[in-house]
């Protein structure tokens, strides 16, 4: 064994096994946090870790682990990293690892898997986590030899952080992760992918197409989605907006793009956009679509989705161009690059007063609205309320569902990197979670979890991180005693059946909050409301907020499933 | 409408999971698919044959595939001018007394026996898809008691048509 190891140790190679290859490669791609579960067949891993740290956060489940690793992600613009052990450690990680799928956050998840020699014979713990996540990563890998580790972990990053991102497994059988590895070749392997070579400039021509149809527009419209904020290319977006005075509607995820506040942003369009954004679509002659990939919550029925616009798309992903809607001028490229190329075009800026004019009549006409309650608390008041304490500079994030929908249209966002949603899958127990990444990636922001009670009781236990880190983040629960969306949706198309979406006894979330030693608040009265929010939102601990609210209040206005956005309901007049 | 699709792939372990799981996600039926090792070590082609009803669905096919990181090329030759064969082993019932009337039904499709027993023949038949079908056709009143077929597989020629179509994309 001497001799052949030491030429290695001449060259400065110390040898290593598999786990340990694992921990350096980590730390080579700047890696400065773990999300994870230990188990057996992660035991050498979790071993080189303790000889070699880097910071783990241990949640107490995997869904609680990555759904952190891609707020983390989310806000921070890094990759997030996942390990959990094979078999039930491992499907705990489907959900999330769909997720960052849907809505393109890069991340690289380790799982543990049985030795090689009992692969295959369903041993214990034994899951074929390739074949199962195959058609939910970017792209995945079983490692089979210890000497493919360092490229597959470099190729593992590049991927999930290229391109249009998203997660990227790596299998690693135990025996894998304990063999002895020495070459200094191996070590230093290239990534080399020949079949992965994403476009990020735009075609020249297409530009300048591009840049002539929207000087001649008449009501031209920008939708700004995610890939603005994955482009970075919020400079070039706001410029863009106000040299040509093109108003801008966003995508669900892509809030944050342009400020809450701007005059030309019409607000969020789709199934609960503005009256004023979706009709802007449905009526625009040129919508330039940057990083959005036409979802069918934005859409509404296609046959009805902006007939009369040329259509012009950016992605940095060709297979979403003419997916799901007929594109006129396809544009693959990076966000940033493509606005950066249409910016240095010269033309001249259309004459969009008179558009501008209608658009902010129809705001004044049909702005977003609800009925006050004498009694009770509007879920859309607390959110007002929490936006007015935290001065609309919070981290907001939300799982899926009615309070979802009411964050999105009342938390006017000041900056860019503080939305963070589960949008392509609608993942309930994804914000709370999340939000605990989001705090680990910027731990000096004010980070709240708006989540509704249902949702929360899906990964409640990770309560015990904050109490074990002292992670500062504020959960609001939005309790209406509801699976509120499905309810609404039972009221609406369902004719009040409200079947198993009603939950009126509901654990008393302030003593579970003070079990895991964290301060409680409830807001059981209207009156009370701002008080409590104030004293617990500017705390600097972690708190838990259980705010009672209407419980058959609506999100308004809404497109039904099927129809087009020109044909919303809820509208109210002024 | 019937499409032929190559894939050029990386050969790696899992990589035609990877594509067949792409298409039945996305819901498309695979009539025929063929793999094998291509001229280049470590590299293999497939071809497929799927049915598909509109343009753009085709077109999203294409760039699906050409999203998965092994796979280094995709083309729809459909139109193109190209070749493409299959190769099928049909036996075939075929009592001593007709014998040599099969063998004048089998010498225009240039088929060959490579098995014959008391009662019965097997036949090996290569060409499109459609001669296969023809012959096949042929021989089934005589009562088929095994068909396997490899299922097709193609590239494109070297000289083409001028004007082949393009997707949309490209234009």
């Amino acid at each position: 064994m001497e001799m052949t190891l030491e030429p290695m140790e001449q060259q400065g190679i110390q040898p290593m096994d598999g786990s340990a290859v694992l921990i350096q490669g980590l730390k080579d791609q700047g890696v400065e946090v773990i999300f994870g579960y230990p188990g057996g067949a992660v035991l050498p891993i979790y071993d080189a870790l303790y000889k070699d740290p880097i910071p783990h956060v241990l949640a107490r489940h995997e869904q609680g682990a990555i759904h952190a690793a891609e707020g983390y992600a989310r806000v921070s613009g890094k990759t997030g990293v996942v390990i959990a052990t094979s078999g039930p450690g491992a499907t705990n990680l489907v959900t999330g690892i769909t997720d960052a799928m849907m809505d393109s956050l890069p991340l690289v998840v380790f799982t543990g898997q049985v030795a090689s020699t009992v692969i295959g014979t369903d041993a214990f713990q034994e899951a074929d986590i390739v074949g199962i996540t195959q058609p939910i990563t970017k792209h995945n890998y079983q490692v089979q030899k210890v000497e493919d580790l360092p490229r597959i972990i470099k190729e593992a990053f590049h991927i999930a952080s290229t391109g249009r991102r998203g997660p990227v497994v790596v299998d690693i059988p135990k025996d894998i992760s304990t063999k002895m590895f020495v070459t200094a070749e191996e070590r230093n392997a290239e990534v080399n992918l020949p079949g992965y070579q994403p476009t990020t400039t735009p075609n020249y021509l297409q530009i300048q197409k591009a840049a002539e149809a929207i000087a001649v527009a008449k009501k031209p419209l920008i939708l700004a989605g995610a890939g603005v904020l994955h482009g970075q290319a919020m400079e070039e977006l706001k410029t863009l907006v106000e040299k040509n005075r093109i108003p801008v509607t966003n995508t669900l995820l892509g809030l944050g793009s342009i400020e809450g506040s701007h005059e030309l942003f019409l607000g969020m369009a789709g199934m609960h956009g503005t009256y004023t954004a979706n009709m802007a679509i449905s009526e625009c002659d040129v919508l330039l679509n940057i990083g959005a990939r036409f979802d069918d919550r934005l859409t509404g029925n296609l046959n009805m989705f902006a007939p009369n616009a040329k259509v012009i798309h950016i992605d940095i992903d060709p297979a979403e161009i003419g997916k799901n809607v007929p594109t006129e001028i396809p544009i693959v490229a990076d966000s940033k690059e493509a606005l950066k190329a249409l910016l240095n075009q010269e033309f001249e800026a259309p004459d969009t007063g008179e558009w501008l004019t209608y658009l902010n009549g129809l705001t004044k006409e049909a702005p977003l609205w609800y009925n006050l309650d004498e009694h009770e608390l509007l879920p859309q008041e607390a959110i007002q309320m929490i936006h007015r304490i935290t001065e609309g500079n919070a981290i907001v994030t939300t799982d899926v569902g009615q309070h979802q929908m009411w964050a999105a249209q009342y938390y006017s966002l000041n900056n860019p990197d503080h939305w963070v949603t589960s949008g392509g899958l609608g993942t309930m127990g994804f914000g709370f979670p999340a939000a605990i990444g989001a705090q680990i990636a910027k731990p000096e922001a004010r980070v709240v979890a708006i989540v509704g009670d249902g949702g929360f009781q899906m990964t409640a236990q990770e309560l015990s991180l904050l109490q074990e880190m002292r992670i500062p983040v504020k959960v609001v629960i939005l309790n209406n005693c509801a699976l509120g969306m499905v309810r609404q949706w039972q009221q609406t198309f369902y004719d009040e059946r409200y079947s198993q979406s009603l939950i009126p006894v509901q654990p008393d979330f302030v003593k579970l909050a003070e079990a895991y030693d964290i301060k409680g608040y409830r807001v059981s009265k209207k009156e009370d409301a701002e008080k409590i929010f104030k004293e617990a939102l500017l705390s600097d601990e972690p708190v838990l907020i259980d705010c009672r609210v209407k419980m058959l209040e609506n999100v308004y206005p809404m497109v039904a499933p099927g129809k087009g956005l020109n044909e919303m309901i809820g509208v109210k007049r002024g | 409408m019937r499409r032929v699709i190559t894939v050029t792939v990386i050969n790696q372990s899992g990589v035609l999971n990877r594509v067949t799981g792409l298409l039945m996600k996305r819901q498309f039926n695979i009539e025929s698919i063929t793999v094998g090792h291509t001229e280049q070590p470590n590299m293999s082609k497939m071809t497929f044959i799927v049915h598909v009803e509109d343009e753009r669905k085709i077109e999203q096919l294409v760039k699906q595939l050409q999203k998965q990181i092994d796979v280094l090329k995709v083309n729809d030759i459909t139109e193109k001018a190209i070749v493409m064969r299959e190769l099928a082993l049909v036996k075939v019932v075929s009592p001593p007394h007709v014998r040599s009337e099969m063998n004048s039904i089998i010498e225009p499709f240039r088929a060959t026996v490579i098995d014959s027993g008391k009662n019965v023949v097997t036949y090996q038949v290569t060409g499109s898809p459609e001669k296969i079908e023809a012959f096949i056709d042929l021989v089934k009143p005589y009562g088929i008691k095994e068909l396997a077929r490899t299922g097709a597989t193609a590239f494109t020629r070297e000289i083409q048509k001028i004007n082949s179509p393009q997707l949309s994309i490209l234009k």
